[in-house]
């Protein structure tokens, strides 16, 4: 049965994924994407990490790309042809490569785990990433804080001076 | 899982399925019914007795009207839209206990599921604004994306407050926390925020800017028609009934009642009429809110949000978390939130905060005008 889910979720992510790179229309390409997160969702879920399949769906399919689309509605789509037409394609194909290989190594290191069914304990969640995990945790939210500050200063340079 | 699970799910899906779309039809008649009473007026009355089968009627009416495709629409979008905001509202019923025994499936993350699953609807609205190809339906999308996004924000952190204060996010257990006191004693303040935000997730009365007849039209809805547009409205209804429910799931102590002296079959059935009767109060509160404001400005509506409720919902999680961690007696979160309460709506009341102050329109009187031009006269 879980091969199931399983397959039906890879599908989503790799149709998801294909359309985000192939997509002509712009925001067929951030729809794509979030098809990709979803099922990014369920291959979490198959992995028994509820936690983390919830936090992918709020962030990336709620937070993320709902961003993504706000700013690309308001623009005009004829100023994304570009974007059809990318030269730097083998860049991106060489490190898009250099990941997978990264990941299957350390797959192949450390070997697949097997996770056994059980809930989640939300507390301990909180507690290691609290205690353990507390100073990445915190670097994560400077980076969010450095987006916000970003994206103040330029609204007010295109506002002037007279505020 | 095999074969008989699979069929047995799919046929409890249904029976949930069926039972919202009762409660969805129940749901316009009563709205109609208490916004005429607001208004001094009949309501429907005509279908059945004293207005009854209006619904089934209406219903009737939508289904058989022309489903209409604009020229310019962008085709897949534009149907798959309805189907994008109606999926994540009806899912969130997955987890959602209408009584100790009655749910479809009892999630330990139950709240943060509703959450999370609940954010995806947004999508649904711009896809509609978007693929109609319809200035207005573009503008309304925007606003509902940008209206929900704000007002998650307090949403999520009033539902945050609650789960440290049951310590625990499955929907079953808070209840069964609130046995003594509803969490509504605890933390007025979180139900204002709750209840408000949850308001502005649904974009009804106060809040439905996006959908503003005066200002976008329909917003996203207005190139639809018959089918695809009541699938809009089965979702808003749908999603009233869902915020309705979790305000008594979360603050008002759920299915626990006073005096349930019966036991097995009868005490679910009890029950079950007793949260729906504390459902019903709240969905009265929810057209009376509607019935009795005028709607926001756009300004006004995102200066509420983020000068308002997002403060006062940290103000809210900070209690909660500090007077659990000092381990102070709970009646102190009460004392303080109800004091932080006051200073919210002193806050809305004085209106300091409602932005830009150019835009206003005044209201100039006749007589006022009439001794300008005689000063100029004098002059």
């Amino acid at each position: 049965m879980s091969v199931v889910f399983f397959a039906i979720a890879a599908i989503l992510v790799i149709s998801g994924g294909i359309g985000v790179v192939a997509a002509r229309n712009i925001v067929y390409a951030a729809l794509s994407l979030l098809v990709a997160m979803v099922g990014t969702a369920g291959v979490f879920l198959i992995g028994l990490a509820e936690f983390l399949a919830l936090v992918q769906l709020l962030i990336y399919g709620g937070a993320v790309v709902i961003v993504i689309l706000f700013s690309l509605m308001l623009t005009k789509i004829q100023d994304f042809e570009f974007l059809t037409a990318n030269k730097q394609w083998p860049i991106a194909l060489i490190v898009a490569m250099c990941l997978l290989g990264l990941l299957g190594i350390s797959i192949l290191v450390e070997g697949s785990a097997t996770t056994t069914m059980g809930s989640t304990n939300i507390s301990e969640l909180g507690l290691s990433l609290f205690s353990d995990w507390a100073i990445p945790f915190e670097l994560a939210s400077l980076v969010l804080l450095i987006a916000l500050i970003g994206a103040v200063v330029i609204v007010r340079r295109d506002n002037g001076e007279d505020k | 899982m095999n074969m008989p699970e699979i069929v047995g799910l799919f046929f409890k899906a249904s029976l949930l399925l069926f039972f919202i779309l009762m409660v969805v039809l129940i749901l316009t008649l009563a709205e109609r019914k208490a916004l005429a009473r607001i208004q001094q007026r009949k309501g429907p009355n005509r279908v059945g007795f004293k207005g009854i089968l209006q619904p089934f009627a209406d219903a009737l009416k939508l289904l058989t009207k022309e489903d209409i495709l604009p020229a310019s629409a962008n085709k897949q979008i534009f149907w798959v839209a309805p189907l994008a905001v109606f999926l994540p509202g009806f899912l969130i019923w997955v987890t959602i206990p209408l009584a100790k025994e009655v749910v479809l499936a009892n999630l330990d993350m139950g709240l943060f599921y509703i959450t999370a699953i609940s954010v995806l609807s947004v999508m649904g609205l711009l896809m509609a604004g978007w693929g109609s190809a319809n200035k207005w339906a573009m503008i309304g999308g925007l606003r509902a994306a940008g209206q929900l996004i704000s007002y998650e924000i307090p949403f999520i952190m009033a539902i945050l407050a609650i789960g440290i204060l049951a310590q625990s996010f499955n929907l079953k257990e808070i209840v069964d926390d609130q046995a003594q006191w509803p969490f509504a004693i605890k933390q007025p303040l979180g139900l204002f925020i709750f209840l408000t935000a949850g308001l502005a997730e649904l974009g009804r009365t106060p809040f439905d800017i996006h959908h503003a007849e005066s200002e976008v039209v329909g917003g996203p809805f207005v190139e639809y028609s018959g089918a695809h547009w009541s699938v809009f409205y089965l979702a808003e209804y749908m999603n009233t009934f869902t915020i309705a429910v979790l305000t008594v799931l979360l603050f008002l102590g759920g299915w626990q009642s006073p005096v349930l002296p019966f036991s097995g079959t009868v005490q679910t059935v009890a029950s079950l009429s007793w949260f729906l009767i504390k459902t019903a109060l709240v969905i009265w509160v929810i057209f009376w809110i509607r019935g009795t404001y005028p709607r926001l400005r756009i300004d006004q509506l995102m200066s509420f949000g983020w000068k308002i409720l997002v403060p006062a919902s940290f103000i809210n999680i900070f209690l909660t978390a500090s007077v659990l961690y000092y381990a102070l007696p709970h009646w102190v979160i009460t004392v303080v939130s109800l004091g932080f309460l006051g200073a919210t709506f002193y806050f809305i009341k004085k209106g300091s905060l409602a932005g830009n102050k150019q835009d206003t329109v005044t209201i100039i009187n006749s007589s006022d005008i009439r001794a300008q031009l005689s000063n100029k006269a004098e002059v």
